[in-house]
């Protein structure tokens, strides 16, 4: 039997599809978001709304920032050239850098305001990550492996919103109290919030979501209707933080 | 043969020289000893064979840091069908709680030097520092 090259090139690449199955033709036709994963489980898509009305109720309350430092082992360093930020406070003006509200928003204007990783739908740091160190899981969250990662701050420059932060300094014994079920990091690698997914796997929410006492963060999955974040947002209206760069955020402040 | 002497005394000088390591270790009392690391006093079963573990440790942990970080698989069923947690500080020093006398021996001993700790926490080193 006689094959040529064009006949055989065809069953060449019938023979990979049939190997790597379905995720090749995905992959090809470009299926954006699946609602589902490959075994028809029902993924989540996690995201946090913010009440800020509620928030600065507890004026100066930083119990948010506390709880994640405290789960995470992230080091105080009071120097800004060093420091290393998971959730932390700006000046509205500065979270909220889009114009046009007029005295709207005078409620607000001079208020520090609690700011995270966005865990954006379409993250530019997750693009630029020269080693895949960082990714978008299907569930959304925007993941660290700090393993790979080679400290190239890449992804800083491309976060519009500053949530990374490098590690000048070594981080372990600038950490206040360690807590041994999550690593610190090392020096020369980028961190910033992970959503508390180890907390998920475990069933329990993020511990910033926990420690509110004015209960002014919500977490849950953004795709589920009846979801307590998707009833947030319809109740009243909420932004995202500088929506014209097209990042798709999945942190929501209701006014 | 009149430089006999010169021969014979410059080739006792270089077996002296050659064999001097093995001289000085006879005199410092050396002897050929392992790393000798201690075993966990409570006896246990490990997640894995001895022999396994003792070849290919490195291996099991690099996948168990690939399954967690980056695959969200964070149990590990073991050759005896029980179920562990894929944690180096909970699992692995659960039982090995001194990691001076059981991983740091062998490593030092083999000159392998780890980047684990930088970031992994050994709870004991912990506790130790009053932190
Ligand atoms: S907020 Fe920044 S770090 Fe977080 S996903 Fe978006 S671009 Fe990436
Ligand atoms: S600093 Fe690390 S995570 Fe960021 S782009 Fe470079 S390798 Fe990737």
């Amino acid at each position: 039997m006689s094959v040529d090259r064009r006949a055989f090139l065809g069953a060449a690449g019938l023979c990979a599809l049939a190997v790597t199955g379905t995720r090749s033709l995905e992959a090809l036709a470009g299926t954006g978001r699946p609602e589902t994963a490959p075994q028809g489980r029902r993924v989540p898509r996690w995201g946090m709304v913010v009440d800020l009305r509620r928030c600065l109720q507890a004026d100066g309350c930083t119990d948010c920032i506390a709880a994640c430092e405290r789960a995470h082992n992230v080091p105080r360093l009071p120097s800004r050239a060093h420091e290393v930020k998971w959730i932390w406070r700006e000046p509205y003006e500065r979270a909220f850098a889009q114009r046009g509200s007029g005295y709207a928003d005078e409620a607000l204007r001079g208020k520090l305001v609690p700011v995270l990783c966005n865990h954006c739908d379409n993250p530019p740091c997750v693009r630029v990550c020269p080693v895949k160190a960082t990714w978008k899981r299907e569930d959304g969250i925007v993941m660290m492996d700090w393993h790979r990662c080679i400290g190239c701050r890449y992804c800083m420059a491309a976060c519009p919103y500053g949530a990374r932060s490098f590690n000048w300094l070594d981080p372990r014994p600038r950490v206040k109290e360690v807590n041994p079920d999550f690593p610190t990091r090392t020096r020369g690698v980028v961190e910033k919030c992970n959503f508390c997914e180890e907390r998920l796997a475990q069933g329990r929410g993020p511990a910033c979501v926990e420690a509110c006492r004015e209960r002014a963060l919500a977490f849950g999955d953004l795709r589920d209707p009846g979801s307590q974040v998707r009833e947030q947002l319809r109740s009243r209206h909420a932004m995202r933080r500088k929506p014209e760069l097209g990042t798709e955020p999945s942190v929501y402040y209701r006014a | 043969m009149r430089d006999r002497g010169l021969l014979v005394g410059g080739l006792a000088l270089f077996v002296a020289v050659v064999t001097f390591p093995v001289w000085y270790n006879v005199a410092a009392g050396t002897t050929a000893r392992g790393p000798e690391p201690v075993r966990p006093a409570a006896a246990g079963r490990c997640v894995a064979p001895t022999e396994y573990m003792r070849a290919s440790h490195m291996s099991l942990l690099m996948a168990w840091r690939d399954d967690v970080v980056r695959g969200q698989e964070r149990n590990f069923v073991g050759p005896d069908g029980k179920t562990y947690a894929k944690s180096l500080t909970r699992t692995c020093l659960g039982c090995h709680t001194n990691k001076a006398e059981f991983c740091d021996r062998c490593h030092a001993s083999a000159a392998v030097t780890l980047t684990c700790w930088e970031c992994h926490i050994d709870p004991a080193s912990l506790r130790r520092a009053g932190r």
